[in-house]
């Protein structure tokens, strides 16, 4: 039996959100009784650096970083770490960046990760109440409906790619 | 598939929560990453928590508590072992009565450490059991097992973490741990306690039998899992390296090593023999792989080059293919650097436009050596830069010995600047000397944790404040300046020129509330307030 892992690479810049929308994930695939392994480096990143963060779920989760070149979809938050952090992806891996989502239409920019998590959503087998419910065990609720709007766009635009 | 006990925790959680569930009755700690989450979270969970001004302290608070027959935690960074070494030595020999768990949390790679220490030599040195878990469910289970070691060999316990534990987030499951056997009290044992020569002989006898029979025990049953498959290859490993190297050699079998100290040395030698190659695969120094080859036993080991930084499944696979080839080199991202709004800028484009030879300190403003400021030129150990700055002073040319500069964080200041100040006093280097304290009003680095100079507990309660400038006056110092970065930049400069120029000691103290923190400390001075209005109207009503 081929144990199948799905792995997610979060990537941006300190302050961006990208340990919030890691977590998200996490908790989502948690929700669904997923084994689940999530990883992440902070520290100095906190003061506005570099960050990425790792996501692994499914059956058995061995190390809680995604091997390089397996990731299966990057999920970007600044345009300038796109090209940082390509290299993760596995042939066929699914790049998800900052203008797929037009920012714009966005009821607070700092909702951008979990717009961008609206669009992976459309990518994973995972039911939209965890997704909601995750989403709102991570964000204090005066936030709750700014993201709910946030993580519909992003879905709407995955749905339709 | 929903099941109920199943969380989704750091490994820094887990520990927490083993140890709440557990009943330990004190934690203490100094903040370090990656272990300072482990002791916010206790107190989150309605575990008694505090903040000591360092480790060595917080090892000392611990040992009383454990004297007293209480379960004590205390918990820090990898280099502040090296602070509380000293307790450390010492309560090898003492033991305890109660439960003492160590958590040391080692930083391969560095992610924010100055440098890659392997504590696992600690244990050796001291003569201290270890445990390294490799993952949250392990943290806990460790966590628990840590205790019942020392309350049975009355031994303190040391929990060696490392980054990629402490921060991954992995499913954990509690049990029923049961907590302490008894009510905490005292009984004298001035023979066991008083290390005095006469005591300490015998009582390193002591230690010594009774880690004979904690290593008995875990040759038999202690916490390590030998995992059969073909026996080609047989991999010894522990801690985070089992979790990469169970993913990059699915079919080899495994000495998952749980006690990395005494070693199970007995049971690896049947491994070895069990496979065709036996190889050992372990993060940071050859600890392992020495130990079982000095037993006399075939091992193959990684390549020097793998000794630095973390490993993963990558670098795994490359061990095992003795494949010595230069890594790939990863993309530099963006690096980190002091907030646009820091208050420490000031002082570092000061620093930097009067030519001042910096020796610096651990914290944020460490960030002060990058562009555009280039303002720092020494970063040690916690409070280094007191000590470092005086030897300067006293070696360099005059020109330039009146050119140096301390400047140490309020934190740090707290930890281990007190005795650099007395020194400063007591040998005060002939073109006198200037300490600038870089007080924002928190533990910025680590993530805004409370310290003694903050006059707040652990969990933001009001309490004893030390005031530097009462200090450093009441140490002799006359030239003590207290100014606002923020609110007067030039002032600080024109302070900082006249304290070069006047062959005196002088201690400025730039204070101004880091930006990420001001709103909590708003909050958190609210409420103390309207606690103190509160006990006045109970306390008129009386």
């Amino acid at each position: 039996m081929v144990k199948r892992i799905t792995n997610v690479v979060f990537a941006g810049l300190g302050g961006q959100g990208v340990l919030k929308a890691s977590d998200i994930l996490a908790q989502a695939a948690f929700r669904q009784g997923f084994d689940v392994k999530k990883s992440e480096i902070h520290g100095m990143s906190q003061r506005g650096g570099s960050v990425t963060s790792d996501v692994r779920f499914g059956d058995e989760v061995l190390s809680p970083m995604v091997p390089e070149g397996e990731t299966d979809y990057l999920v970007v938050l600044a345009p300038e770490e796109v090209d940082n952090n390509r290299g993760r992806l596995r042939d066929g891996g699914v790049l998800i960046k900052p203008d797929d989502i037009d920012a714009t239409a966005l009821p607070h920019a700092k909702s951008l990760n979990v717009a961008l998590l609206g669009v992976l959503s459309a990518h994973l087998d995972l039911p939209e109440s965890d997704w909601v419910e995750a989403i709102h065990a991570a964000l204090p609720e005066k936030l709750h409906k700014l993201n709910d709007r946030a993580f519909a766009i992003g879905r709407s635009v995955g749905n339709k790619r | 598939m929903k099941e109920s006990n199943r969380y989704l925790l750091s490994g820094n959680e887990a520990v927490a929560q083993a140890a709440r569930d557990a009943g330990v009755g004190l934690g203490t700690g100094y903040p370090g990453t990656p272990s300072t989450e482990i002791l916010e979270h206790f107190a989150k969970l309605g575990g008694r928590a505090q903040w000591s001004p360092n480790e060595k302290v917080a090892l000392e608070v611990g040992l009383g508590a454990a004297f007293a027959r209480g379960r004590a935690l205390v918990t820090m960074k990898h280099v502040g072992l090296n602070v509380a070494a000293d307790p450390l030595f010492t309560a090898a020999y003492t033991g305890v009565s109660g439960a003492l768990v160590v958590v040391t949390a080692d930083d391969p790679g560095m992610a924010s450490s100055q440098n890659e220490q392997d504590n696992r030599r600690y244990a050796v040195a001291a003569g201290v059991p270890m445990l390294e878990p490799s993952d949250s469910q392990e943290c806990y289970d460790f966590t628990v097992a840590a205790i019942d070691i020392s309350e049975r060999w009355r031994i303190p316990v040391l929990l060696r973490m490392t980054t990629r534990v402490c921060h991954s987030l992995t499913v954990v499951r509690r049990r029923d741990v049961g907590g302490p056997p008894g009510a905490p009290g005292f009984e004298h044992d001035i023979k066991g306690r008083v290390m005095v020569p006469a005591n300490a002989r015998p009582a390193h006898h002591r230690l010594r039998e009774k880690l004979a029979d904690i290593l008995a025990w875990n040759e038999s049953s202690g916490p390590n899992r030998w995992i059969e498959r073909d026996n080609t290859l047989g991999i010894v490993t522990s801690g985070i390296a089992y979790m990469h190297a169970a993913e990059a050699a699915p079919r080899a079998s495994m000495l998952k090593l749980g006690m990395a100290y005494p070693l199970p040395v007995e049971t690896i030698r049947r491994f070895a023999g069990s496979v065709d190659r036996c190889i050992v695969i372990e993060e940071g120094d050859p600890y392992l792989v020495d130990a079982i080859r000095a037993a006399g036993i075939t091992a193959d080991g990684k390549a020097e080059m793998y000794r630095f930084s973390e490993l993963s499944v990558e670098r795994v696979r490359r061990i095992l293919a003795d494949d010595e080839s230069p890594e790939p080199v990863p993309p530099k991202g963006k690096p980190p650097a002091l907030c646009n709004t820091c208050p420490h800028r000031v002082a570092f484009t000061a620093l930097h436009d009067l030519d001042c030879i910096v020796a610096g300190d651990i914290g944020c403003y460490t960030l002060g050596a990058l562009p555009p400021f280039s303002a720092m030129d020494t970063c040690i150990c916690m409070g280094a830069s007191i000590g470092v700055g005086l030897g300067l002073r006293h070696t360099l040319p005059e020109d330039q010995a009146r050119r140096v500069v301390s400047v140490i964080g309020d934190s740090t200041f707290v930890h281990s600047g007190i005795t650099g100040l007395v020194e400063m006093v007591y040998n005060p280097p002939s073109t006198g000397h200037v300490v600038i304290i870089l007080d924002n009003g928190t533990t910025a680095m680590t993530g805004l944790q409370e310290h003694p100079g903050t006059g707040r507990t652990l969990d933001h309660q009001p309490t004893g404040k030390v005031c530097y400038e009462d200090l450093a006056r009441s140490l002799g110092i006359r030239n003590v300046h207290v100014t606002d970065p923020f609110a007067n930049p030039d002032e600080f400069g024109i302070l900082l020129k006249a304290a070069l120029g006047a062959s005196e000691l002088a201690v400025i103290i730039a204070r101004h509330p880091c930006l990420l923190a001001a709103s909590k400390i708003k909050q958190y001075e609210r409420a103390a307030k309207e606690q103190r209005l509160c006990s006045a109207v109970t306390n008129t009503g009386n």
